[in-house]
């Protein structure tokens, strides 16, 4: 290559730049939340720490570490609350992991060795790379507090003094707006500047810093990402042992999403059972839906846990040229590793991970991929499966050897040279990666795979029963 | 651009000593990913020399560092244009004219993906999910700016006002 350009980029060409950079406006301010939290009344430009505090940031925090005198036994504001007292309440709140798992918040945090006398560790997983899935980034934007704030009191229930919010890398511009929110807490010593440093008159210190990837989906798996956070390669380890013991540094570990410690400020100030009840049973509190595809208006959708996929897909403008006659075709409920829905299935669930479960999907990160009636499902499948090999990481071989296969099938079914036995084969292969690799990126590729054809087998095979790659072409526009 | 001389700036150095505060003393590693960055910001790529200098700050083995290079995507292994656009096709900007968008700036550029016109000005590459599947067709340039919503007329309107932009400069 010869370069012939002038290395710096200018202040206008940086300008120019700016202008498509995203506002947030169509994503997240579009006023169509129901009882937000996390939410509530963001505008984009209100992110800072003072005005955080004018929205009563910081509160449970103060709440927890306050000290003095109780009038009643009941007097949390005045006599804080006990690590134990913390976890109960979020516990009672029924959060659930918003990253994937769904696994009870409470519960985990109650796993961490809280005497163990060395150095434990706190991270949040922020590499938000499931497609379909951007709650994360307009959070860590546009709310940066609520997931500090969570950090810290989550690291006060465990006994933990430092922490790492390990941030995707795409998204590098939030970096450095965390980065930013990060110097203004220290500097108003919510959390420790130095370590040790005591926060609010307490004897709890907690350090936080921001760390970043540079482009590995499965930095998003927890171990991977301690690998990642390690300096290495982003390749899974065994469980277990898992990261409650032997964590980053082999050192015991808690690890959440973004969205669930930017959840944890709104139920302490407003105590576990108001949260639970803001959901439904095993389901507490609000969830953010990223929705995309094929709606009139994509966008981060909060609204409480168990609300019907018919509203939220009415909150997202319905299905889009809806008037043209365009109908909804078919699902994918929870990010790109989830099992597709169909419609029909799909409108008649909640949004909430029971309902979802129960209907052979899983509310995963909450991304929704929208799809109409135009939409070719093994089109659809091929892209995913492209995904899946491009990031497997190689280590284990029913996976790196496994997804390239799988997408190999579908391209030569796409392009009018599968055969017959072929559909018997994908699911073959998608049954000897599930459940036999380290981590789930195995599963998450088989997954798909295994739901597409057992709801739209009938694609498959009329693409399959044409001759030529002219009539597949045919099919497929 | 002097691809043969990784020299790392001054600024560059007390970047890198700010990553290296976050962690533990014996836990300098950590902060490979930031330091490439910052290298690769500077230098618009990460050369085998800058490997070297990175792994002797960090105490490393270059191999090491070798293998976060080539495991991360985002990393560049060889000089790219001066804006390197990276638009995202997965699923859900799939359906949103993703890869629209793609065969637009293909068209457009006269360049296939994974190309760098021949002028040095743009690499153009395929990306996978870049978080930002609201705002739809997405894409990033030079690792830094996520442009939302490139109809077609948008990507025209961004690549003539970065061309314009360049000529200006001359």
């Amino acid at each position: 290559m010869t370069v012939t350009v002038n290395s710096v980029i200018s202040p206008e060409a940086k300008n120019l730049l700016s202008q498509f950079a995203a506002t947030g406006v169509q994503s997240s301010f579009h006023g169509r939340h129901i009882n937000p939290q996390i939410m509530a009344d963001l505008n984009g430009s209100n992110w800072r720490l003072k005005d955080y505090e004018a929205r009563g940031g910081y509160a449970a925090l103060r709440k927890i570490l306050a000290q003095g005198d109780a009038k009643s036994p009941n007097d949390l504001q005045v006599v804080g609350m006990t690590p134990d007292q913390v976890i109960a309440e979020v516990k009672l709140g029924g959060l659930r992991g918003r990253g994937g798992a769904g696994f009870p918040t409470g519960l985990k945090w109650s796993f961490m060795p809280r005497q163990f006398p060395g150095q434990k560790y706190l991270v949040c997983n922020s590499d938000e790379g499931e497609p379909g899935t951007c709650k994360d980034r307009d959070i860590m934007q546009f709310n940066p507090h609520s997931v500090i704030e969570g950090m810290a009191i989550a690291a006060y229930a465990m006994g933990i003094t430092v922490g790492y919010n390990y941030i995707h890398g795409e998204i590098f511009a939030t970096y450095q707006r965390f980065e930013e929110a990060l110097e203004e807490a220290r500097a108003a010593g919510y959390i420790s500047q130095e370590m040790g440093d005591k926060i609010l008159g307490s004897n709890f210190s907690f350090q936080l810093h921001a760390s970043h990837g540079f482009g590995a989906y499965i930095c998003g798996e927890e171990t991977a990402l301690l690998e990642s956070l390690e300096g290495k390669k982003g390749q899974p380890r065994f469980k277990p042992p898992f990261p409650a013991s032997f964590g980053l540094y082999g050192k015991p570990t808690t690890i959440n999403n973004t969205e669930t410690f930017a959840a944890v400020p709104w139920l302490i100030r407003h105590g576990g059972q108001a949260y639970l009840e803001c959901g439904k049973p095993n389901n507490g509190g609000t969830k953010i839906y990223s929705v995309s595809g094929d709606v009139e208006w994509p966008g981060n959708y909060e609204v409480p846990l168990g609300t019907p996929f018919a509203k939220l897909l009415e909150l997202a403008g319905g299905v889009r040229g809806a008037a043209q006659g365009r109908t909804l075709k078919a699902v994918i409920p929870g990010g790109s590793s989830a099992p597709v829905l169909p419609a029909a299935i799909m409108m008649e669930c909640t949004m909430d991970y029971d309902s979802i479960a129960k209907a052979g999907s899983m509310l995963g990160s909450g991304a929704v991929i929208v799809m109409d009636d135009t939409r070719c499902m093994v089109e659809s499948l091929k892209r995913l499966s492209y995904f899946y090999m491009h990031e497997s990481c190689g280590q284990c071989t029913p996976c790196r050897e496994g997804t390239g296969w799988l997408w190999r099938m579908v391209d030569r079914i796409h392009t009018g040279k599968g055969k017959p036995t072929d559909l018997d084969l994908l699911n073959s292969v998608a049954d000897n990666i599930q459940g036999r690799t380290i981590c789930a990126l195995g599963d998450a590729a088989a997954m798909p795979v295994r739901a597409m054809i057992k709801h739209f087998r009938h694609e498959f095979e009329a693409m399959i029963s044409v001759a030529t790659p002219q009539s597949a072409e045919r099919l497929t526009t | 651009m002097s691809a043969s001389q990784p020299m790392i700036s001054e600024q560059a150095q007390s970047k890198f000593a700010r990553e290296v505060a976050k962690y533990p003393a014996d836990q300098k590693q950590s902060a490979v990913m930031a330091c490439l960055t910052i290298v690769q910001e500077e230098q618009g790529y990460v050369s085998a020399a800058s490997e070297k200098l990175v792994a002797d700050y960090l105490g490393m083995a270059p191999i090491a560092v070798h293998e976060v290079t080539t495991f991360y995507n985002m990393y560049n292994q060889q000089p790219v244009g001066k804006y390197k656009l990276n638009v995202c096709t997965n699923l859900p900007c799939q359906l949103r004219d993703g890869a629209v968008a793609l065969k637009h700036l293909e068209h457009k550029l006269g360049i296939s993906m994974g190309e760098t016109t021949p002028d040095g000005m743009f690499t153009l590459q395929q990306s996978e999910c870049l978080g930002a599947c609201a705002d739809s067709p997405v894409m990033l340039v030079n690792d830094l700016t996520m442009c939302s919503f490139m109809s077609n007329e948008k990507l025209d309107q961004l690549i003539a006002g970065l061309q314009s932009a360049e000529a200006n400069t001359q």
